[in-house]
């Protein structure tokens, strides 16, 4: 039995009157490619922030890495990694610089910084970029170095939140070939995406409509249970009834 | 240059269109040429940083070319472009509507910008507008990915546009309101509006008559979806195992293997063939992959995607 490093049970968020992300449970286990899926608006982005610590549940219970959603945010914070394709890098810092940023605030010492970031830089082939403006890399290039940022501090977890908009089929798949050797070496990928192709690449998938867990599996396993030939397909059958369509 | 035929005429020509920035350091588009039939939907695919934009921005006369010229229902975009400003529609790639007007009051807003109202071209946008009337008096700004998507596909098409241009209209969104957005679009096209769209989904390119595949601002091909597909000059299979991760590392050290790309929990190969036009046998491919440990390989062989086609000519090697 692997170890599970994700666990809720009926964890929810309201605001208000608006139920948000309606008890949903499940476990992530150690190594594993999580792909969370769901219409805009199903609750997916609330849902993450109450696993990265970001956010207070108002009911249920959720253990990230062995720490607790409600007791110990602060220590979550600092455990897991985190990308998005809205924020990631400061477009105004070189490469080195950001390295150099995200690894204090993660807390590693300067001689941890400059190796982690020799290494990155390496394995990247950023050499001949270092001295650069982020902001005037090639989107793909900033969304891997964005994820190796966002790996600097050896996180069990990670989570990426639609990391791979924009680029080309190329590049994409990439992204995907580091997110499989990270997964190799027994990093738990907890990523949203949009793209249903992507969705197959992930060991599980769960999907959200209006706030709850309507459908989690293998991709093979849902594509068999609702008789869909693709992931696209069995989106479909699960989403197109969603009432919500608020962000 | 106009002509009296133009006038009927609602395409879109671009002849060797060539557009830089940062005084030349960067180029953006070159030399790209293709014509869009009136009434046609016509579509632009690529990445990010591709050129299509920068191409958006030339045909609704917001840019000047470098070189080449282009002319849209007949006008030319340097010369006469308050004429091609009256009679297009443009939705850019970042949402540019008044975040803080309501529903209502951006499209009143546009309405009036091009001397019209609501009410005269109402029948165009009913469809679409009926979804967003619940919110009309929401704030553009609070409104959700999808409806303000809606709200600004109405807005460019409340003066009754001859020709729409999308920018990435379905960047971000999910599939269920993707599929319908192209539903809406399907519909316009019906009225005779040519329609030029631009999206980074692949799959998406199906969905219109004729497509341009373009990557590091050239167009790499031009045609319908299905021709396209049926050009790709080789046998495409799809290799299916356990593990589909190390299956794809595992083809790739294979000397057989010419191209093997993840396609959701398939791989998609095609073989190296010998100066006498030999590849590998199905079967050799299976036993060498049975043999690196793989179980329950199969092989089979499968219609390229556009995917598979841009991937391809993108021409560049496996990694």
């Amino acid at each position: 039995m692997p170890d599970i490093v994700i666990q809720t049970r009926e964890l929810s968020k309201r605001f208000g009157a608006f139920v948000a992300v309606d008890k949903i449970t499940f476990d992530v286990k150690s190594g594993e490619i999580f792909g969370f899926l769901g219409a805009n608006g199903a609750g997916k982005t609330t849902a993450m922030r109450m696993l990265s610590g970001l956010s207070h549940p108002t009911s249920g219970a959720a253990t990230v890495a062995g720490f607790d959603v409600f007791t110990q945010p602060e220590e979550i914070k600092r455990t897991i990694g985190y990308m998005s394709q809205k924020f990631s890098l400061y477009e105004d810092l070189t490469v080195r610089e950001n390295i150099t940023f995200f690894g204090g605030v993660y807390g590693l010492s300067n001689q941890a910084i400059k190796e982690k970031s020799d290494q990155l830089i390496e394995q990247l082939g950023l050499q001949a970029e270092v001295k650069k403006l982020v902001g005037s890399l090639p989107l793909g290039w900033k969304q891997k170095l964005a994820f190796s940022v966002a790996m600097i501090h050896d996180p069990r977890i990670v989570f990426l939140d639609e990391p791979t908009g924009g680029v080309d089929p190329l590049t994409r798949r990439q992204f995907w070939d580091l997110i499989y050797a990270a997964a190799d070496r027994g990093v738990t990928i907890f990523v949203t995406t949009h793209y249903m192709d992507e969705a197959e690449y992930c060991h599980r998938v769960s999907i959200m409509v209006d706030g709850a867990i309507k459908a989690l599996d293998t991709p093979r396993n849902l594509k068999q249970t609702f008789n869909a030939p693709t992931m696209d397909a069995v989106f479909y059958q699960l989403a197109r009834g969603a009432q919500r369509t608020a962000d | 240059m106009k002509s009296s035929s133009n006038t009927l005429s609602n395409g879109v020509v671009l002849n060797s269109i060539g557009k830089t920035y940062d005084k030349g350091a960067i180029t953006a588009v070159r030399d790209v040429s293709f014509s869009v039939q009136p009434g046609e939907l016509f579509g632009l695919i690529g990445p990010d940083g591709a050129g299509k934009t920068s191409l958006f921005r030339v045909l609704t006369t917001l840019l000047l070319p470098d070189a080449g010229t282009a002319t849209v229902a007949g006008f030319d975009v340097v010369k006469d472009f308050r004429a091609i400003r009256g009679i297009v529609g443009y939705m850019p790639g970042r949402f540019s509507l008044y975040q803080d007007l309501s529903v209502e009051e951006n499209l009143n807003f546009f309405a009036t910008l091009f001397g019209t109202t609501v009410e005269e071209n109402y029948e165009l946008i009913r469809d679409i507008y009926v979804q967003l009337e619940p919110f009309k008096t929401r704030r553009a700004g609070k409104l959700s990915g999808g409806m303000k998507q809606k709200l600004a596909l109405c807005c460019a098409l409340i003066h009754k546009p001859q020709v729409l241009f999308l920018d990435e209209p379905t960047t971000g969104v999910d599939p269920v309101s993707r599929k319908e957005f192209w539903e809406m679009l399907t519909r316009l096209k019906e009225q005779g509006i040519t329609i030029l769209i631009s999206t980074p989904y692949m799959d998406e390119a199906m969905m219109c008559e004729r497509i341009a595949l373009i990557q590091g601002g050239r167009i790499m091909s031009i045609d319908t979806p299905s021709n396209i597909m049926h050009a790709f000059p080789t046998t495409l299979y799809s290799v299916r195992a356990t593990d589909a991760y190390h299956l794809r590392m595992d083809l790739l050290a294979e000397s057989f293997t010419e191209s093997c790309h993840a396609f959701g929990d398939e791989v998609h190969l095609t073989l190296v063939h010998d100066a006498s036009g030999k590849a590998a046998g199905r079967q050799e491919v299976i036993d060498a992959m049975r043999a690196r440990g793989h179980i329950d390989v199969e092989l089979r062989e499968v219609e390229p995607s556009i995917e598979d086609c841009f991937i391809r000519l993108m021409g560049q090697h496996h990694a």
